[in-house]
């Protein structure tokens, strides 16, 4: 079968990290590198040079010489420059000191220092070493790569034979594994050239070659190296070996890292910094977080998604162009033959691409080939066939904050050009329909798809693992649809019952009351199951009781209405709650269209007498707070312990202020009455609050900036039309007046101040949680529950005995004494 | 019952960190006032980063004293919380400074009498000046020892400070420096002590988080009960199963105060993961990610080069184990279902 579908069996155990000493790199190389060039003027790899073709191909027509394949198949391998003088490779030179100021400059023996430091000092060394009695000198680190021994500077050579005479236990006991790392490593002598395949040349369309920026760095080695062979042959003075060695450091030092501090970087011809090797690992766009942490996919779209309410939350509406594009595997067995010859040979939508053949060749399926493809397909076969209705795919929307921003969702292909989804699962992928876009992955194995169905399918996730509530649920217009259907007037005719009844896909009627009309609740009723029961709290006060399935007393509102589902969800499993959320969603969307709800101006303007009783509140609150500053003047305010009297007395306004407020509250309340559109939505948690009311009609009521009325500005005043030293609610950010009379300019400006606080607060938390988000993920994202409900980390040290100290999962943790279950249930208890 | 309980293999540290870290975002600024301590304790987001970075010593300290039965009255109570506070010269009175004439002045401020009756002030300030006298420099001896020339006492107003000749400004103002700070009585870093009753029990809740000096010199407290929100320090002081439990108390007291509904098992288990190594360890690369056996993980998250560099060096091994190394290497996690080894050898194709 085709490796493509299936993973192989060979994988990684286990890493090992080591520094590679002369042997591997000898058997690793297979060619000696001395010459500074790369391609001659014919274009052909200069033997020797750095593109010689003993280190692998990349241009096409090229035979490897040291394996033999050709561009494609060539893995590529190393080379070798072997150095005349010892350099000091820069990423070790940390550890380098850390070996000299441990050990004897005299006997090589480590100092006996009781406590090894991660960084040691030359004061960390003692006078003299314990075993041959000498007198220690001064080790001084000039970074990045110079050492002195009481102000001589160490050369490289003299640094490799000190680490070299260092005895194996002693290296044991500075924490080294010395089987495994010679410690004359830390310094080169033979350097490793790597394949041409990881620093391609690129060329211009000019014909002009460029080439890598490792591949100059390369240059200038083998350069300076030759120079200084030349040199030290030709016996030039001690000055000028020591010029060149240590521009050859430099140029070793920089290949490894071009962002060594005090090492001024290497450039390129532009100006522009090289990239050398650790710039190509290190931070966000490095190899490690870039490429390895991160990666790409196929069989993926995106697209804009909009609302569809008709198809079931746990499916997406995919456009007809972007399910002609995807393919799904679809391997021909003999009891799908028919299916798979079907596919094969139709030329419109649901019809195979590729033909895959037992051997793994992969054949197009085109006008031309379909005949042919026809006559030989048979068991075996894997044919990649178009996207279809009933495929399972996963849905994300980004940022992925949790689990549930990533589900599973059953296909149904549909006209247009944007993804479906109902309303009801925007909430765990926090989406809207202002423009937002989602992404779809097409899953290719059984295994995927099988744990797709049975792990995350959208409607496994109705509650969340946060805190154990349903979160996938109506919000706003059909919880109030839900709410008036339930409450105990809804009283529907033939006609009504049937159509809100069709919407949720329900074609029978209940029995009518006796009246010959249908109650709301009768048409719910016919979504609970008839087992279930339930006593759940209701956002307005009263209870809601669910017997056998008869809805008995309350209402569902938002409060209940997740009581409700949590229950159903945990009793009867996700099909049935599925059934319900769908179902009660859609007949509380047409029953609000039915009855109606709607808000307009008048329902916010409040008549003359409420108006004046308002401002008497107002008039009241002023008065109470020139009382308080009048005190406070005086200094005859009482101190409120572990306060200033300025704080205080700003403690005591704010008191005030929202007193009044909550007295405007009262009074909206009992003058919009009941049935006010806004009061009810409030009231049952489907959209607004009474804060909202009372601004809109009653007062806008106190601004406050940085948890304080506002007080920056002027000299002794916040805006210069007001008197200074003045500490009255109207010179300090109180509004007076609501939204539908208007703001006053200052009342309006004061508005304005705090609208943008909160702007900017929400700028700066997002990116602020965002980095604690990643932070904790990287710190606990090993953890596991094991088969003793112990959680253990990645090296099995146990964490928790008990995972949460019950084994409970949070998902269900709300559920302590349910002992009622479902018989569709059972087997998931017993089988365990 | 069985159903409830969390699936082996369940990734509960991705959970808990996603449970915790997704409502970040609709945090508020709100701050809250503490139970009287006027100081707002920082809440909300910025609390929690405090928390799980495991700073030591938190923006706003705050300590929670409990007293021993047998003094569980407000009198005792309130003449604690005056005890505890933190006072120095400079609260009771004005420190001023005058270079020119070489002089210090103290003098005391008038509603110091009201707010810190608890003090003997003229008796507290004539100790200081006595203090202050025995550096003055003798006339007789030739050597320059002692740099103060004069000290004028009064027991209503304070005192006045001269220096000699030949001190250098920089003493003088030093010594100005040092005046203004001395403490007068109190403990270190405890302020705006104030008491308030819950249950019938008196409670100190005062800002700051020096509880082990409290505990040291404060015989009325019930030290075993008392608390700050400070978690380095209730290590020290009690131990890692108490830092443990403070972690998750000041997590979810922050979260309920949000409005916020999180499970308290993820709480658990990051307060767990933060101390189950037997010291407190935040969240970031100096500590549980830093930490981490696996090389990989640790490149992949910050200071690439530093953790392979020490890696090579020391030989180190990667056995894969944990979820990053193995994205990395391709593979298939230890998690969920593949945590499940399982191997299905399929029946033999009995020959047709």
């Amino acid at each position: 079968m085709s490796s493509h579908y299936f993973p192989t069996e060979e994988e990684i155990k286990k890493i090992e990290f080591l520094i590679p000493s002369k042997e591997l790199i000898l058997q690793l190389s297979k060619a000696k590198i001395t010459v500074p060039d790369t391609y001659d003027d014919q274009g052909y790899p200069i033997e020797n040079g750095l593109m010689d073709l003993r280190l692998g191909v990349v241009d096409p027509g090229l035979k490897c010489k040291t394996c033999g394949g050709n561009h494609k198949t060539c893995p590529g391998h190393f080379g070798h420059i072997e150095l005349v003088k010892p350099v000091i490779h820069p990423h070790f030179a940390k550890h380098i000191n850390y070996v000299l100021v441990n050990t004897c400059e005299h006997c090589h023996r480590e100092l006996g220092v009781k406590e090894l430091k991660e960084k040691p000092t030359a004061k960390s060394r003692p006078e003299k070493c314990p075993h041959c009695g000498k007198t220690l000198g001064k080790i001084k680190w000039e970074k990045p790569y110079k050492f002195f021994l009481d102000g001589d500077e160490l050369t490289p050579e003299q640094i490799r034979e000190w680490l070299k005479e260092v005895p194996e236990n002693d290296v044991k006991a500075l924490g080294y594994n010395p089987l495994k790392v010679k410690l004359e490593d830390f310094l080169i002598t033979y350097l490793l050239v790597p394949p041409v395949r990881i620093r391609p040349s690129i060329t211009l369309e000019s014909g002009e070659k460029s080439e890598d920026d490792l591949t100059h760095k390369l240059v200038e080695i083998i350069r300076v190296n030759t120079r200084l062979a030349n040199n030290m042959d030709a016996g030039a003075p001690q000055l000028i070996i020591e010029d060149l060695w240590g521009l050859l450091q430099y140029h070793v030092a920089t290949y490894f890292d071009n962002e060594l501090p005090n090492v001024p970087a290497a450039r390129h011809r532009s100006g522009r910094p090289l990239k050398t090797l650790a710039q190509r690992l290190k931070g966000k766009e490095g190899r490690f977080r870039y490429n390895l942490s991160g990666k790409r996919v196929n069989f993926s779209a995106r697209t804009v998604i909009s609302p569809d309410p008709t198809i079931d939350f746990n499916e997406v509406g995919v456009p007809q162009r972007i399910a002609e594009e995807q393919t799904v595997p679809f391997p021909v067995t003999e009891f799908n033959l028919e299916l798979a010859r079907e596919l094969v040979s139709r030329t419109e939508y649901p019809r195979a691409i590729y033909a895959i053949k037992p051997n793994g060749l992969r054949l197009k399926v085109t006008e031309k080939s379909r005949e042919r493809i026809l006559e030989q397909l048979g068991v075996g076969w894997i044919l990649e066939r178009q996207l279809m209705d009933g495929d399972i795919v996963l849905f994300n929307r980004q940022p992925s904050l949790h689990r549930i921003s990533m589900m599973g969702h059953y296909v149904r292909v549909l006209p247009g050009k944007t993804f479906r989804i109902n309303p009801i699962v925007t909430p765990p992928y926090n989406a809207d329909f202002d423009g937002d876009e989602m992404n779809m992955h097409v899953l290719q194995t059984e295994e995927s798809r099988v744990e797709a169905m049975e792990i995350i399918d959208a409607k496994k996730h109705v509650l969340s693992a946060r805190h154990g509530r349903a979160i996938i649920k109506h919000s706003e217009d059909a919880v109030t649809g839900v709410y008036f259907l339930s409450r105990e007037d809804a009283k529907l005719t033939k006609d009504e019952a049937l159509r809100v009844l069709a919407n949720a896909g329900i074609y029978e009627l209940p029995k009518p009351d006796k009246d010959g009309l249908y109650s709301g609740r009768s048409l719910l009723e016919l979504l609970i199951p008839e087992k279930f029961s339930v006593e759940a709290h209701t956002k307005i006060g009263d209870k809601l009781k669910i017997k056998k399935g008869k809805i008995v007393s309350g209402v569902i509102d938002g409060k209940s209405l997740d009581e409700v589902i949590r229950l159903m969800f945990v009793k009867h499993g996700e099909e049935i709650t599925q059934k319900f959320i769908d179902g009660s969603f859609r007949m509380g969307i047409e029953y609000l269209t039915l009855r109606g709800i709607t808000v307009s101006y008048r329902n916010y303007t409040v008549e003359e007498k409420i108006r004046k009783e308002i401002k008497k509140v107002l008039d009241e609150m002023d008065k109470e707070i020139a009382n308080y500053i009048l005190q406070y003047k005086n200094k005859t305010l009482p101190r409120a312990p572990g306060m200033t009297l300025k704080q205080t007395l700003e403690a005591k306004i704010i008191e005030a202020t929202t007193k009044a407020r909550n007295k405007i509250g009262e009074i909206l309340e009992r003058a919009f009455g009941e049935e006010n559109s806004s009061i009810v939505m409030a009231k049952i948690g489907s959209r607004g609050s009474l804060l909202n009311v009372i601004q809109m009609s009653g007062a806008v009521g106190q601004q406050v900036i940085r948890n304080k009325r506002p007080w920056r500005g002027y000299y002794k005043r916040v805006l210069p039309f007001f008197e200074r030293g003045k500490l009255t609610a109207r010179e300090r950010g109180f509004v007076y007046h609501s939204f539908t009379e208007g703001l006053e300019v200052d009342e309006f400006y004061f508005h304005a101040m705090a609208g943008r606080e909160s702007i900017v607060n929400t700028a700066i938390r997002t990116s602020r949680s965002g980095y604690m988000q990643r932070r904790l993920i990287n710190a606990l994202q090993d953890y596991v529950v094991d088969y003793d409900y112990s959680v253990r980390d990645a090296s099995n040290k146990l964490v928790q005995f008990t995972y949460g100290g019950d084994a409970k999962d949070p998902t269900f943790a709300s559920y302590k004494e349910e002992k009622e279950f479902d018989d569709s249930r059972k087997d998931d208890i017993d089988t365990v | 019952m069985k159903k409830l309980k969390i699936t082996p293999g369940e990734a509960v540290g991705i959970v808990a960190a996603q449970s915790l870290g997704e409502p970040g975002t609709q945090m508020t600024m709100r701050t809250f006032h503490y139970a009287g301590v006027a100081e707002h304790v920082p809440t909300g987001l910025p609390r929690i980063i405090e928390i799980v970075d495991k700073k030591s010593v938190p923006k706003k300290p705050l300590v929670v004293l409990r007293l021993k039965p047998e003094y569980n009255n407000r009198e005792t109570a309130e003449k604690v919380a005056q005890k505890i506070e933190y006072v120095t010269l400079e609260e009771i009175a004005h420190v001023g400074l005058n270079l020119a004439k070489r002089k210090i002045v103290v003098r005391i401020r008038d509603d110091a009498k009201q707010f810190f009756a608890h003090l003997d002030i003229p008796e507290q300030l004539k100790k200081l000046a006595e203090q202050k006298e025995k550096t003055k420099r003798s006339k007789k001896s030739k050597k320059k020892t002692g740099i103060v020339e004069n000290v004028i006492f009064d027991e209503e107003k304070g005192f006045i400070i001269y220096y000699a000749e030949d001190v250098p400004y920089k003493t003088i103002y030093k010594e100005y420096e040092k005046l203004k700070s001395h403490k007068i009585s109190g403990i270190k870093g405890i302020s705006m002590a104030v008491v308030t009753e819950e249950d019938g029990e008196f409670v100190i809740k005062a800002k700051g988080d020096n509880l082990k000096d409290v505990a040291k010199k404060v015989k009325e407290v019930d030290i075993t009960r008392s608390y700050t929100n400070n978690i380095m320090v209730i290590w020290e002081l009690f131990g890692i199963e108490a830092a443990r439990n403070a972690i998750l108390k000041e997590l979810k007291e922050t979260y309920d105060l949000q409005g916020l509904d999180v499970d308290t098992r993820h709480f658990g288990l990051l307060a767990d993961a933060m101390t189950y190594h037997g010291k407190v360890m935040g969240v970031g690369r100096t500590g549980l990610a830093g930490n981490k056996p696996s090389v990989l993980a640790k490149a992949a998250y910050e200071e690439t080069i530093r953790h392979l560099a020490t890696a090579a060096a020391k030989g180190e091994y990667d056995n894969l184990t944990g979820v990053t190394e193995n994205i990395i290497a391709g593979k298939i996690l230890n998690l969920g279902t593949g945590k499940v080894i399982l191997k299905y050898v399929p029946p033999k194709k009995s020959k047709e």
